[in-house]
């Protein structure tokens, strides 16, 4: 009696969970004509006609490739600069220890829409309005606190024994970071890029400021904006938005265990 | 070895980035508040406080205020709740943990417009599923008193995830002596949910309300792609609002005033609950 209360319990969360993605999914497979009747719930007959239009109608792929551009070197660089101030942070005497790290951690509070129009203000001026390096620098810098963050806890489960040993065989500081601490501490360097690429594919406010034609548009701006003639396009948005939200749950099946031990990192162990 | 500061170089690129992208722009923007600025016309004057004195009168931003004290403690307050049955129920034992796990992250991981789209379909009158279900005809994101109602459902449905993480981590600290002991000594069940969990998990509740709180202020995405505002401005959060001011109407001025009040805001809140976390923890 009690197991079958735990199990419906379980699978009532289950459903609140997936339910809307899931009608999401069940919509993109629908005939225009059905998506204007309930019942039936489900497709009579399957189409793949909202994915044959999203994929090729619209510059969507384009949107894709950017999204996946701004993704990929935003990671990199908020991974460069933020293992570096981590590994700095965690393993060397730093002048002002405390107030950098109480600096970093209030960064990641300011809201976007507090920095948002100077930021849009310094882009134009340096003419790099409608580029994706508007975007990659300004995901960078705002994920950086959350990079440095994870990876200083990672760097700071490393035993100091380790780094010294290091030095002593002749690596300078630097070296003995690239080539003993780094490969260390790849599990965070894992966490951390997973929870960067995550932000910078589905960010929204500065993508929408910064850019202005589909030249530099991303994923989440052309889903706000998805063009509409006459109707709203239900089933072509569902189709989409199947498309953008797959491999995020691929990469949450993957590294299920990677993204709690990121969300958590500092903020309850410390 | 030499250098007693040595790690400072490797610290400054990721100090020299955070001051000129997040903390020169809040300069900036504290400096813009006090000018009239309208971008299309080159206009830039010092005009001082007169945008706070015209913010203090404007029924506008009091509206959008009440919006998102509303949509904050509606939504925080129901995520913690449901976070917490969540994270509760994941502390059990049973199979297919890890595969729940990633289910229960899924809300999280779906980009926040994506999520807005799919609900403003569930939410639509004609053809929505959630009128089919409960046979009725309402007109969710067309009435001024559901509208509000239901972006706070589609944030509790997107953010319950990263609530119930972090409790179930805060769960899983708590020592399973303590249970024992009190088992042993004849506690029930809500005595010892609500004398050993819920003191023992708090400090943890706190950083969770903290973070919620101050991303729940400062909605944008959601509502913005949901409703847009509307109808009549009562989903119209500080955040939107100020946005609008600043790039549909391009007064830079009165728009960076806005965007001072939410930070402010924000820190204020984070001040309280950092406030409540030092008395939490060093009784």
């Amino acid at each position: 009696m009690k197991r079958a209360g735990l199990v419906l319990a379980v699978l009532a969360v289950a459903a609140w969970c997936l339910g809307p993605f899931l009608w999401q999914a069940v919509t993109s497979v629908k005939p225009d004509a059905e998506l204007t009747h309930l019942p039936p719930l489900l497709p009579t007959e399957p189409t793949l006609a909202h994915y044959r239009s999203v994929l090729s109608g619209t510059p969507f792929l384009r949107f894709i490739a950017n999204s996946a551009v701004v993704a990929t070197c935003t990671t990199l660089l908020s991974l460069a600069i933020g293992s570096l101030a981590a590994f700095g942070l965690a393993k060397l005497r730093v002048r002002f220890k405390g107030l950098i790290l109480l600096f970093v951690l209030s960064a990641s509070m300011f809201p976007p829409i507090a920095t948002v129009s100077p930021l849009y203000i310094i882009i134009r001026a340096l003419g790099l309005r409608d580029t994706l390096w508007a975007l990659i620098m300004t995901y960078t810098t705002f994920t950086l606190p959350l990079t440095v963050w994870v990876l200083t806890n990672f760097f700071r489960e490393i035993p100091d024994e380790i780094y010294r040993a290091s030095r002593v065989d002749g690596c300078s500081s630097f070296q003995s970071f690239v080539r003993v601490m780094l490969p260390l501490a790849a599990p965070g360097i894992v966490t951390a890029g997973i929870l960067v690429f995550i932000f910078s594919w589905n960010e929204f406010l500065f993508a929408l400021t910064f850019t202005a034609t589909e030249s530099s548009r991303t994923v989440p701006v052309a889903i706000a904006l998805f063009p509409g003639m006459h109707e709203v396009p239900w089933g072509d948005i569902a189709a989409a938005s199947v498309v953008v939200t797959i491999p995020l749950v691929v990469v949450v099946f993957i590294f299920q265990r990677r993204i709690v031990e990121g969300l958590t990192a500092g903020s309850v162990k410390g | 070895m030499s250098g007693r500061d040595q790690g400072s170089r490797f610290v400054l690129p990721a100090v020299i980035a955070l001051s000129l992208v997040t903390v020169y722009p809040v300069l900036s923007v504290l400096y813009l508040s006090l000018h009239r600025k309208l971008l299309i016309f080159d206009i830039s004057e010092f005009t001082g406080f007169d945008n706070y004195r015209f913010l203090l009168a404007d029924d506008r931003f009091w509206n959008a205020f009440g919006n998102t004290a509303y949509f904050t403690m509606m939504s925080v307050s129901l995520e913690l709740l449901l976070g917490l049955g969540i994270a509760l129920l994941l502390n059990r034992t049973f199979r297919f943990k890890g595969v729940m796990t990633a289910l229960v992250l899924v809300p999280w991981a779906i980009p926040t417009v994506v999520s807005a789209r799919m609900w403003e379909w569930i939410y639509n009158t004609d053809f929505g599923i959630l009128n089919h279900l409960l046979g009725m005809k309402i007109n969710w994101l067309g009435s001024p008193f559901w509208a509000m109602n239901a972006a706070v459902v589609m944030d509790v449905w997107k953010t319950t995830p990263f609530v119930a993480i972090l409790l179930l981590a805060g769960l899983k600290m708590i020592p399973q002596d303590l249970y024992q002991a009190a088992r042993i000594d004849g506690a029930g069940r809500w005595s010892i949910f609500g004398r050993i969990t819920l003191p023992l998990l708090m400090p943890v509740v706190i950083v969770v309300l903290i973070f919620r709180t101050m991303d729940a202020f400062r909605v944008f995405d959601a509502v913005y792609v949901l409703t847009g505002g509307g109808p009549a401005n009562t989903t119209e959060t500080l955040s939107i609002y100020a946005y609008k001011v600043l790039f549909q109407t391009l007064q830079f001025g009165y728009g960076s005033t806005l965007a001072v009040v939410v930070f402010l805001c924000v820190g204020a809140i984070s001040l309280l609950y950092l406030g409540a976390l030092r008395a939490e923890v060093e009784p």
